[in-house]
């Protein structure tokens, strides 16, 4: 039987010193007639060769980004991870131990997190990291409930429309009991206009939620933004992309109040989406407001350095619905992931990644935007992701570029949320991300694809979706 | 041994002009930056302050850091509440295999059937493990599963036009169960346990009313015992017009052996990182699926895949949310790295290697529950489930030795401590789960720890770990003068 290691033997002798006659005896508490009668209705055991055939044949039937060229994004990102990260992560030291509440017994995962938290205050310019939230969506959400704790302001959420529809919806789903009016305003020019933003600010209002660069690519103004929010006594929350941060300024130089992120750029591979990394920061003054775990530094009886579990008073183990989030288990192991990534790529390697990542993005959507069919939706900058409007519904485009061995999109016409925004156009939208990973000749290769079967005819041909 | 160099903090180690990661030259022709983004949205001085430091720098800080854990690889690490069983490493493998761990969650859906598959047919084993057929796989951990049910339940009431408004659960619930009703909206009622530390029926009974929204109920309970009236307990959350909900962080005692379904839940969440063997991470990451009525399954959140038949009789999988679905609790599908260990878990076991898991996970505990009965008794029940809560009670009157005391000496002898003082209602708790993937040989010698601490002397005790890196870190000081990130001048000069 797999994973079981106590023998004939040692069962009876366990039972001897018990004292007991059979297992049975101890699920006695279990009323006789709710113990199941029969085995549950589950495919057998398999052996461990079994299982490895087994999955290799439901992976063997998906298109992941060994199969086809990535240029995928919405918030997950085809960055490439250096193997450094994988052989850390995969320490069994690191990913089977649990939540540190035993300091002494767990200095390596505390330092680890102590470091993370730092990384992330150096590359956000924000004073305080909190150690991991879910994902980058209720990272949002719980960057909301601080503010309205912090405001004193319920009622009002205002909220740009080029955020990811899938954090809207999570702060929706958060919100849903609470009797908070969430606006939005639409943003169809692919960034905010700040004087649009300005007017629907009022004194009700708790936060402004940006994101930066947005949904569409685009790089919002945000200084002016956090400024607008600032000038109505509500915070400014910026949920934003790590990796732009090579290159654009700071959340908090921007005047940011609480910045968030998905973490998945840092590191972690896209496996269908999670697990993946919550970043949660904010300035020093809101510290006893946040959600999830802090590692704080101090000193043992010894005087020597190390790190412990702090402001615990804060959480749901000691405050229960008093506490600043329900959140227990966090993303510890994607944390450890991050920082490595981040102890690797280095001031330099973060620079160098930033400006591969704009280089290349701008080359493909020049190319691009140059076939016919093809043009870029929105003219404003952007970083390493791009609006790409087609002739025809965006999905046969996809369509094409998967036949030709290329992953686009998504359509933006999957996200409701995004129509206001986008108008008759939503059908027709769709994202190309560029990472550093992309070159030259795949982006050529790409536009060959389509530029052949543009002067085959006017309109994209369906291809068909592949078996 | 210890290399203490290597495990300064990598601020520390850092140096100017170092870097380990490099990338190839841009082989786009470049245009200027300042015509791509506007120098106003750019940083103007030299950006993030990141260290820098070499590929064998990274490499031997981390390495050497993860010495100073101790993990289920390398310790017994019987946790209470947590579940801290081996972890395969084959699902490790076979979780980063290409076509599973490179699929970006936008993919077209036909080229994601064999992932869309395998998590039907979690969705399926799940609910067939719970007795509540209709599985929502997205929460992210078993708070986020508490929370999802929370909202599902209040928008079921809702549909009724019921307003109810009071989430019950007993004094011994985890944290979670009353800060996730807060966050649903709920106002949260708090029960004491019966003096044999199972639910109080009366006291129940006397707080249910038509404002009962949901009952929340560990079963087994963090006490390591079976509700053996769970039934009642149900029948009059019921009868009030109330949903009973089973907080599944305790599911590796009775998988197999009996349902939530069965036995009154109307609604579930798994912690799949505990009972099917998820890595813990450090922390996380976990997954939280939840497991509902039928009835409820419209409310749940999603996406959540379905199965069809095409005309051509070729099974297909798609993604589809609920008609009413309460909407999504986080982006993207789950935390699917962790669900599909879970498979490869519940695959390599099998109905009967699932049973038997449970059933050798209670014999574990049972047996060192009789080992350290002589020093610390366990105030309530004859028999435990898979972990139980003794008491150092006595030790603490009669020799001045604290639960904390035991906790913090257990780790010079190489054994992770249990939880303590947790749940409250046991005077100086240990709560101990040792799970089924322990042999006797490792039990024998943990509770020969136990035997030869409970003998020592207690200011020796009060000192405790001798042997760990550090010991008996100043949790004071770190709260009343906060580091929480690493800065040049950060007084260490004066340590």
């Amino acid at each position: 039987m797999a994973y079981l290691f106590n023998t004939p033997d040692d069962i009876q002798s366990m039972l001897e010193t018990i004292g007991a006659d059979s297992i049975e005896t101890f699920f006695e508490q279990v009323p006789r007639h709710l113990q199941l009668d029969q085995p549950l209705d589950l495919p057998p055991g398999l052996s461990e060769p079994e299982l490895e055939a087994h999955l290799r044949q439901l992976a063997a039937v998906n298109h992941g980004t060994s199969s086809r060229v990535c240029l995928m994004g919405a918030g997950v990102y085809d960055h490439f991870i250096p193997a450094a990260v994988d052989e850390i992560a995969s320490r069994g030291e690191f990913y089977t131990a649990y939540t540190p509440y035993q300091a002494e017994a767990s200095q390596g995962s505390l330092q680890a997190f102590f470091e993370f938290q730092t990384l992330i205050c150096q590359l956000t310019g924000m004073d305080v990291s909190n150690a991991s939230l879910y994902e980058g969506g209720t990272a949002l959400s719980e960057a909301v409930f601080m503010a309205m704790r912090i405001t004193g302001r319920h009622n009002r959420v205002l909220v740009l429309g080029s955020l990811h529809p899938e954090y809207q919806q999570v702060l929706e789903t958060y919100l849903r009991n609470f009797d908070c009016q969430l606006d939005v305003i639409a943003t169809p020019d692919g960034v905010a206009d700040v004087d649009i933003v300005s007017q629907a600010l009022d004194s009700e209002t708790c936060c402004l939620v940006i994101q930066q660069p947005n949904v569409f690519g685009a790089i919002e103004n945000l200084e002016s933004l956090c400024q607008a929010a600032h000038e109505v006594g509500a915070l400014a929350i910026t949920s934003f992309d790590p990796i732009s941060l090579g290159l654009l300024k700071s959340p908090a130089a921007c005047g940011t109040d609480i910045a968030v992120a998905e973490g998945q750029s840092l590191g972690i591979p896209a496996q269908y989406g999670g697990p993946y990394l919550g970043i949660l920061t904010c300035r020093q003054k809101h510290v006893r407001q946040m959600p999830g775990r802090l590692i704080g530094q101090t000193v043992d009886r010894n005087g020597r350095r190390c790190f412990v579990l702090n402001l615990q008073a804060r959480e749901q183990h000691i405050r229960r619905e008093k506490a600043t989030s329900n959140i227990c288990t966090n993303q510890g192991l994607l944390a450890v992931r991050a920082t490595i990534y981040l102890a690797l790529l280095g001031r330099q390697g973060l620079l160098d990644v930033a400006q591969l990542c704009c280089q290349k993005a701008h080359y493909a959507a020049d190319r691009l935007g140059e076939l016919p069919g093809l043009e870029l939706m929105f003219q404003q900058p952007f970083f390493k992701e791009f609006t790409l409007k087609c002739q025809g519904d965006a999905t046969e485009w996809i369509d094409r570029a998967a036949a030709a061995g290329f992953d686009l999109g998504p359509d933006l016409a999957r996200f409701p949320r995004l129509r206001e925004s986008l108008g008759d156009d939503a059908d027709q939208t769709l994202l190309v991300a560029v990472t550093e990973q992309r070159t030259r000749e795949e982006i050529d290769r790409l536009v060959q694809s389509f530029a052949s079967v543009s002067t085959h005819s006017d309109t994209p041909q369906s291809l068909g979706k592949p078996a | 041994m210890r290399n203490t160099l290597a495990t300064e903090l990598i601020f520390e180690l850092s140096q100017s002009g170092r870097r380990a990661a490099c990338y190839p030259d841009c082989d786009v022709p470049q245009q200027p930056i300042d015509d791509l983004i506007p120098a106003a949205y750019r940083f103007q001085d030299d950006g993030p302050g990141l260290p820098e430091l070499t590929e064998p720098d990274v490499i031997r800080h981390f390495l050497n850091l993860s010495t100073l854990n101790m993990s289920v690889d390398t310790h017994f690490y019987p946790l209470g509440s947590c579940t801290m069983k081996y972890n395969p490493k084959r699902h490790e493998r076979l979780a980063g295999l290409p076509g599973l761990v490179d699929l970006h969650p936008y993919q077209r859906t036909c080229d994601q059937q064999g992932m869309l598959r395998l998590l039907h047919d979690m969705q399926d084993m799940l609910g067939e493990i719970a007795g509540l057929p209709a599985v929502s796989l997205q929460p992210a951990a078993g708070a986020q599963g508490e929370l999802a049910a929370l909202l599902v339940a209040s928008a079921w009431f809702r549909s009724r036009n019921e307003t109810r408004t009071r989430v019950i659960f007993p004094c011994s619930a985890h944290g979670t169960n009353p800060a996730s009703a807060a966050i649903a909206g709920f106002q949260c009622v708090q029960l004491n346990n019966s003096p044999g530390g199972l639910v109080d029926l009366d006291e129940l009974t006397a707080q249910l009313d038509n404002s009962t929204a949901v009952f929340m109920i560990t079963n087994p309970n963090t006490l390591g015992l079976f509700e053996t009236q769970i039934e009642e307990i149900a029948k009059r959350v019921h009868d009030a017009g109330g949903l009973v909900y089973i907080d599944g962080a305790n599911m590796n005692a009775i998988m197999g052996v009996t349902r939530p379904g069965d036995f009154g839940g109307d609604m579930m969440h798994f912690n799949v990182h505990k009972t099917f063997t998820g890595p813990h991470g450090g922390g996380g990451p976990g997954a939280g699926p939840i497991a509902v009525r039928e009835d409820l399954a419209k409310f749940l959140p999603g996406p959540i895949v379905s199965r069809t038949t095409d005309d051509n009789g070729y099974t297909r999988f798609e993604l589809e949310t609920p008609a009413n679905s309460i909407g999504r609790v986080r982006s993207h599908f789950g935390n699917v790295g962790i669900l599909l260990r879970g498979y490869c878990y519940l695959r390599t076991l099998g109905p009967d290697g699932i049973r038997q898991a449970a059933r050798h996970a209670v014999l574990n505990a049972n047996y060192l529950k009789s080992l350290l009965a002589d020093i610390l008794p366990v105030p309530n029940g004859e028999y435990c489930m898979h972990e139980f809560v003794a008491s150092a009670a006595n030790l603490k009157d009669n020799r001045d030795i604290s639960a904390l005391d035991i906790a913090k000496r257990l780790l010079d002898f190489g054994f992770h401590a249990p939880t303590i003082y947790f749940p409250l209602v046991v005077p100086e708790a240990m709560m101990i789960e040792p799970t089924e993937t322990e042999s006797k040989l490792t039990l024998d010698a943990f509770a020969e720890a136990l035997h030869k601490i409970a003998d020592e002397d207690p200011e020796f005790l009060h000192q405790a770990p001798y042997e760990t890196p550090v010991s008996r870190p100043d949790d004071v000081k770190a709260a009343r003068q906060p580091i929480l990130s690493w800065s040049t001048d950060d007084g260490r000069d004066s340590l």
